[in-house]
């Protein structure tokens, strides 16, 4: 009896692991983003972005869901980051059409030989803030001297150590440089006195935090930022990139490469006009960070963007010279630079972002955003 | 020491629970003790970290972790309690670890069966296996995304949830095949000797002595790979950001860390969860091969 009751349970289990298996190899649909395709043959795309869905990347998930990728005959398919997944060496090796990475990096993937072009320069300014609790009095790059100072590494860094250097500090012995977790908790307990921060995500998870000392959250007036903007090393982030072989060759690139650039600008030209419904796209897309917090984000990200003088998407020529000239001179404690000599001319074209907002310009969207304002965002304890 | 009667099998059921109970337990009074009497900053000594810091960021008090997982993931609308999320997405990985396991404990079993029959085969292959443990998984994540990225044979393509299960497989399959090799050269020369006077081929030895002889070896390696595949799921999941599992999960909360430390700890326990539940389900498994199992079922 008992042990035909083990076999019984047995085969339960069995069977439950087959369900499993089935339920594993089901699950494969739902993984990507996929646009609806109505009928027609779309071109299948990939966009592989450097990081989880969140409203960094607001502006292709909103082209995704209003349909103007469609509108483009594209298919378009939004990859997500890892840990381990390096955007340019996806696209460099051909597993996707375009990605999302920004320029310093980009510029160290191509000396070491990736073969990709910055098509269209989304964030037109560095998110990048070197944030102190007010009564440290740490307000420009000089008055780091002798501080506790956090970097994140892996090639965040190199914007800091150029505005240390350029004020006169070396970094080497005038600073203490300690490695910050990718979080503000070191800021808050006092172990670090200026803590690395992106304007559109860590320093809204510290104004999502309960200040001890006044039992509300911490307010911006208890807290000072040295922005790398106006200390003048401030490097180009957010960009999108194609394969430089194929913009060189191949005609049906290149005529997607602008249907590609025409449908995200327009996405970012939605996600300036509605905000609210750029973070709430967001959000439906399943990012866990909460609304409050995805909402602050798109609109952070979108003074990073407008206005944008020249038009959206525009590789401006003295940011870039100005991001060539730091990742060429900024040495890290290791004593290396981004790059070594200076990009080829491959590394950066307007040709197709200007055709995308010739295109634009045409159906009469305002692609410079001149009159932008951002909104007041309130953030609420925990992000939620 | 084999408890026969039903009622010594029901005693020893209890007091082993008991004592996981009381393990759980200890846990949280090695938690909340050292959060009480910790000092808040931790212990330094030489500029490295010895003892972590107490704070409530730190170190989030267990009755916050709880609270925390019964409210909603976030504030928009339809958003599910922690806990009911965190179910979802351990069944997600436990189906992607299933698939992991499965396909590693196949090949596994045939390298061993491979090893066994041919020596030479187990000189030249066992040592590669146990250089593909020393690769770390970091190395390998990416590439297995950039090849399986190329993959695209009519209407199949690649998806991020396969090189998951590839990288879960990739770790799974390592103890299934040292496990089974061991069992199945396991049988006493006499057996073998007896086999032969039988005039029995290698397949008829396989099936008739060595299989059966290999079962107390196999069900541990069996539940060594679920916990293994269960790990580089998670792992996986991170390094490649496969979407919906346990291990994206972690991350995801872990980013408010700042503002929301306690949140992050429900998926960690989901996790914890989804290993036990997995050496279960093999344990299960297990039962249908009893009669085989000498050894494990006097253990």
């Amino acid at each position: 009896m008992k042990h035909s009751r083990r076999i019984t349970l047995g085969a339960a289990a069995i069977a439950a692991s087959a369900a499993l298996i089935l339920s594993g190899c089901s699950s494969s649909s739902g993984t990507g983003d996929t646009a609806s395709s109505s009928g027609g043959a779309l071109t299948p795309v990939k966009l592989q972005l450097q990081w989880f869905t969140q409203a960094q990347f607001a502006g292709y998930y909103a082209a995704l869901d209003q349909g103007y990728f469609a509108d483009e005959g594209l298919d378009v398919t939004i990859v997500e980051g890892g840990t381990d997944i390096v955007p340019q060496t996806q696209l460099a090796d051909g597993a996707v059409d375009y990605a999302v990475a920004w320029v310093p990096k980009a510029l160290a993937s191509r000396e070491q030989g990736a073969g990709i072009t910055d098509v269209a320069q989304i964030l037109q300014k560095s998110g990048t803030l070197q944030v102190s609790m007010a009564d440290k009095n740490i307000t420009t790059a000089a008055d780091l001297k002798g501080k506790t100072v956090g970097n994140w590494g892996y090639g965040n860094e190199f914007e800091m150590f150029a505005g240390i250097t350029k004020a006169g500090l070396d970094p080497a012995t005038d600073v203490k440089l300690v490695q910050q977790a990718f979080d503000e908790s070191g800021l808050l307990d006092g172990s670090i006195d200026a803590a690395q921060a992106e304007t559109y995500n860590e320093y809204a998870q510290i104004l999502e935090t309960m200040n001890p000392a006044t039992g509300k959250l911490y307010q911006p007036s208890d807290l000072n930022v040295i922005d790398w903007n106006t200390e003048g090393t401030a490097m180009l982030q957010d960009a999108i990139w194609a394969n430089t072989e194929k913009l060189n060759s191949d005609q049906a690139y290149q005529d997607q490469t602008v249907k590609f650039l025409t449908a995200a600008l327009k996405g970012w030209i939605y996600a300036r006009d509605n905000p609210e419904k750029a973070s709430a796209i967001v959000v439906a897309k399943g990012s866990q960070l909460g609304a409050s917090h995805q909402l602050w984000q798109t609109n952070e990200i979108n003074k990073l963007i407008w206005p944008s003088a020249a038009g959206v998407g525009i590789i401006d020529d003295a940011s870039w010279k100005q991001t060539v000239d730091v990742a060429m001179t900024a040495k890290n404690l290791e004593g290396t630079t981004v790059i070594t000599k200076a990009p080829d001319s491959d590394a950066y074209t307007n040709t197709y972002v200007q055709k995308a907002l010739d295109a634009l310009k045409a159906e009469g969207v305002d692609v410079t955003g001149t009159s932008y304002k951002p909104i007041t965002v309130t953030l609420t304890e925990g992000g939620k | 020491m084999t408890m026969t009667t039903g009622a010594g099998l029901a005693r020893r059921r209890w007091s082993a629970l008991l004592w996981g109970l009381l393990g759980v337990v200890l846990l949280a009074v090695l938690w909340e003790g050292y959060k009480a009497i910790g000092p808040p900053t931790g212990v330094v000594l030489f500029d490295t970290s010895i003892l972590p810091k107490t704070d409530d960021r730190s170190m989030p008090h267990l009755v916050d972790m709880l609270s925390r997982a019964i409210e909603p993931v976030n504030t928009s609308a339809g958003s599910p309690p922690v806990w009911v999320a965190v179910i979802g997405a351990a069944l997600t990985s436990l189906g992607v670890a299933a698939v992991g396991w499965a396909i590693g404990s196949v090949v596994g079993f045939l390298i061993a069966l491979l090893m066994q029959r041919l020596q030479v085969a187990e000189r030249a292959v066992l040592p590669w296996l146990i250089l593909s443990q020393t690769v770390p998984l970091i190395a390998l994540a990416p590439v297995i995304v950039a090849w399986g990225g190329k993959i695209q044979i009519g209407a199949f393509s690649w998806d991020r949830w396969m090189s998951v299960a590839v990288i879960a497989s990739y770790l799974a399959f390592f103890p299934v095949a040292v496990g089974a090799l061991r069992g199945l050269q396991s049988p006493d020369t006499i057996h073998v000797e007896l086999m032969r006077t039988y005039n029995a081929g290698w397949f008829r030895t396989l099936l008739k002595l060595r299989l059966p002889a290999s079962v107390p070896y196999l069900l541990p390696a069996l539940r060594l790979g679920a916990a293994s595949a269960i790990v580089g799921t998670v792992v996986a999941e991170v390094s490649t950001g496969y979407k919906g599992g346990i291990g994206r999960m972690i991350i995801e909360f872990a980013q408010s860390g700042t503002s929301d430390p306690a949140k992050a700890y429900a998926p960690i326990a989901g996790a914890v969860v989804l290993g036990l539940v997995s050496a279960g389900i093999v344990a299960l498994i297990g039962l249908t091969l009893k009669r085989f199992n000498r050894q494990e079922a006097a253990s």
